[in-house]
């Protein structure tokens, strides 16, 4: 709990210190990310079953609020919630028989599943506006508050972010989390022990496709416009990238994923034509030398660091 | 002698003044283009024009005395990375005005940003819905789909040539131009007979020629870009279609032909005036512009300009014309830019009004046929 408290100070602080420059709005995307990558490691980290089309689902969740707040002017607190019950329904309907595949097969089915989507969202045109977009999407407000600038986007955004994550650890050290990770390490030893995997598994499923769907339509209503090259197969690689870096089975892992592979082109950008090269380099580096993600690898880093120091002084 | 002294000084002082208003700051002007990903044929020749004419600018002295500086981000052809861009360009960059986006995807996200923070945008995309209705910060240089359809149609019609066939990709490009084939074929009183896509990733369109080979379509009008209409002619060459074909300004370069090689025989388009340079006449208002671009293009990077990287060519000129005008905030440059009238560049003849933030009318286009690896206009 007191480190939930210091990691949600030091958030909601960080504005004091960028004062509403470029960064915000990158910070901004960091906090969708996050939420994108907790989703997702409840799924890969937690339960350990792979997901290559969350993109979808983000997407979906995007698309939904858009449609019905632009096109059909729903109240766009209304549409959000909706859109996560539909978002999260569908989830529910296709777990069940994709989640009996194992590995690979879940791999390629949740791909295919993620393309369909977006062959969807491009084909679609007279709803979705196709290939070139959906605009004119309102801003989130309450009362005369209107989300329009980056601070208040920010704020906006990582409430929703903060309380994912303090969900998402409780539900991580509950009941629930030891079934998942009993789950995780052998579906037969769970089932013997009592624990529906099938029908956990396809829960799971359904509740982090329903928090992308949230993120998504956070994402269209700070945007205020949705093309469907935002949702498509690179996301879902990207999304994975992010938990497998952050690493897996950490909620804060996941921050950190997401901080990191967001942040980390804007960084890069200075490099010019050269930037692509280094990113790939560093993210091959990540994975060889911390297989377990940030999260462990720079303490492990760190106490290495200090045993040679130590060694050097003795 | 005290005469003399102030005359000094005063030449002392002149110099001075040179001195400080040729150092002055260089105005900084923004450019996203989609350099990587699959918009790249577009991203790559506008960013290397804009490049281009913004070095030549600088080295005849830039414009009033002051340099131009270009700050170009590649956005991969993504619509959140376009707008992350944008906010940077505006917030940390300071830019005066912004160059693209590529697409017409890119450039409907960014438009919200650049009208809230009041930065003028001038789009290198095609769609017509990026200045219609007109918004107050938003031009374009690209040439509207309308036009491109409006000149075949007005050919097939004087050809009689009133059934056709559409065959569209499902992209933002394609999507457009169906929108708009649809859109105006009762006002040229043809009637379309088939309506098919494909995927911009498929290697095959036999399905659906042989599907139109059934119809009694006249003519076949594809639209897309680089490479499916290049396939798309070659299928039709192994059907044996006998039926002529059209095609979008989406392949007018030198790239279509190299593709479709044998097959792009007897193929028309719509073009912008770039492909044809060297043999309009020289009555024509844009031959200065286009002649010296196409040079300078193949002096700095031994390739054939074409009408993408005139897009951008035209988008820096039109900001260079505003800034000659004394404007060099972005509310100046944006009332300039709308005084725009007569500006003979690449895509065409620009007048710009508060009413026409797109700027070009039908002599934008001609109509080419490939003849022997090569155009020709065809009136």
């Amino acid at each position: 709990m007191l480190k939930f408290l210091a990691f949600a100070g030091m958030i909601l602080l960080a504005p004091l210190y960028f004062k509403g420059g470029y960064l915000m709005n990158v910070l901004v995307f960091v906090g969708i990310h996050t939420m994108l990558a907790i989703g997702l490691n409840l799924l890969l980290g937690y339960a350990g079953q792979i997901s290559l089309g969350h993109a979808g689902f983000f997407g979906l969740g995007a698309y939904l609020s858009g449609v019905l707040t632009a096109t059909y002017g729903w109240n766009p607190w209304l549409a959000m919630p909706l859109a996560a019950l539909m978002v999260g329904a569908l989830a529910f309907a296709i777990g069940f028989p994709i989640l009996k595949l194992k590995g690979h097969y879940l791999a390629m089915a949740t791909l295919g599943m993620g393309i369909i989507i977006y062959i969807v969202f491009n084909e679609t045109v007279e709803l979705t506006g196709g290939p070139s977009g959906l605009s004119g999407i309102p801003n989130l407000a309450v009362g005369s508050l209107t989300f329009d600038s980056d601070v208040k986007n920010y704020y906006l955004i990582w409430s929703f972010t903060l309380v994912t994550i303090l969900l998402t650890l409780n539900l991580a050290n509950s009941r629930v989390g030891r079934a998942l990770r009993a789950v995780h390490d052998s579906e037969v030893a769970a089932r013997v022990m009592g624990v529906n995997a099938r029908l956990l598994k396809v829960q799971i499923f359904a509740l982090s496709a329903l928090i992308s769907s949230i993120a998504g339509s956070l994402y269209a209503h700070t945007m205020t416009f949705v093309s469907p090259a935002s949702f498509g197969f690179n996301f879902s690689v990207e999304l994975l990238t992010m938990v497998v870096i952050g690493g897996l089975g950490s909620i804060y892992g996941s921050f950190l994923g997401a901080a990191l592979l967001t942040l980390l082109p804007e960084f890069l950008r200075a490099a010019q034509d050269y930037d692509i090269i280094i990113y790939g380099g560093l993210l091959m580096l990540m994975v060889m030398f911390m297989p377990g993600g940030l999260v462990r690898g720079v303490p492990d880093l760190f106490r290495k660091l200090l045993k040679k120091g130590g060694a050097n002084h003795a | 002698m005290r005469f003399r002294c102030i005359q000094f000084f005063s030449a002392v002082l002149t110099l001075f003044v040179a001195q400080a208003a040729f150092a002055a700051a260089p105005i900084k002007i923004g450019a996203l283009f989609a350099v990587t990903g699959p918009a790249a044929f577009l991203g790559e020749p506008e960013r290397n024009s804009a490049k281009m004419v913004i070095d030549e600018i600088n080295k005849a002295g830039g414009v009033k005395g002051r340099k131009l500086e270009l700050v170009a981000y590649d956005t991969a052809g993504d619509a959140t990375k376009a707008v992350q861009l944008a906010t940077k360009l505006i917030k940390d960059d300071k830019v005066v005005a912004i160059i693209g986006p590529s697409t017409t995807g890119e450039s409907m996200a960014v438009i919200p940003v650049a009208e809230k923070e009041q930065i003028p945008l001038i789009s290198c995309a095609a769609g017509s819905k990026i200045t219609d209705p007109v918004k107050k910060w938003v031009f374009k240089t690209a040439q509207n789909d309308a036009l491109a359809v409006g000149k075949i149609f007005d050919y097939l019609q004087r050809h009689k040539q009133t059934s056709v066939a559409i065959l569209t990709v499902s992209d933002g490009f394609g999507s457009s131009g169906r929108e708009q084939l649809k859109a105006q074929a009762a006002k040229f009183g043809i009637t379309i007979l088939s309506d098919d896509t494909y995927g911009p990733k498929d290697t095959d369109m036999t399905s659906q020629l042989t599907k139109i080979r059934g119809s009694k379509a006249q003519a076949i009008i594809c639209w897309g870009t680089n490479p499916g209409p290049a396939l798309i002619a070659k299928n039709a060459r192994q059907l044996g279609l006998k039926i002529p074909l059209y095609m979008s300004h989406g392949v007018s370069s030198k790239k279509f032909i190299e593709l479709a090689g044998e097959a792009a025989e007897g193929i028309r388009l719509p073009s912008g005036k770039v492909l044809v340079a060297d043999v309009l006449p020289n009555s024509d208002s844009q031959k200065k512009s286009l002649m010296a671009f196409v040079k300078d293009y193949q002096n700095h990077y031994k390739a054939e300009g074409d009408h993408f990287g005139g897009h951008a060519w035209d988008a820096v000129m039109l900001l260079k014309g505003a800034i000659e005008h004394g404007a060099d905030s972005p509310a100046a440059i944006r009332d300039q830019l709308e005084k725009t009238s007569s500006f003979a560049g690449i895509g065409g003849t620009f007048n710009y009004s508060s009413q026409e933030h797109a700027g070009l009318g039908k002599d934008a286009f001609v109509l080419v046929e490939i003849k022997n690896k090569d155009w020709v206009i065809v009136k």
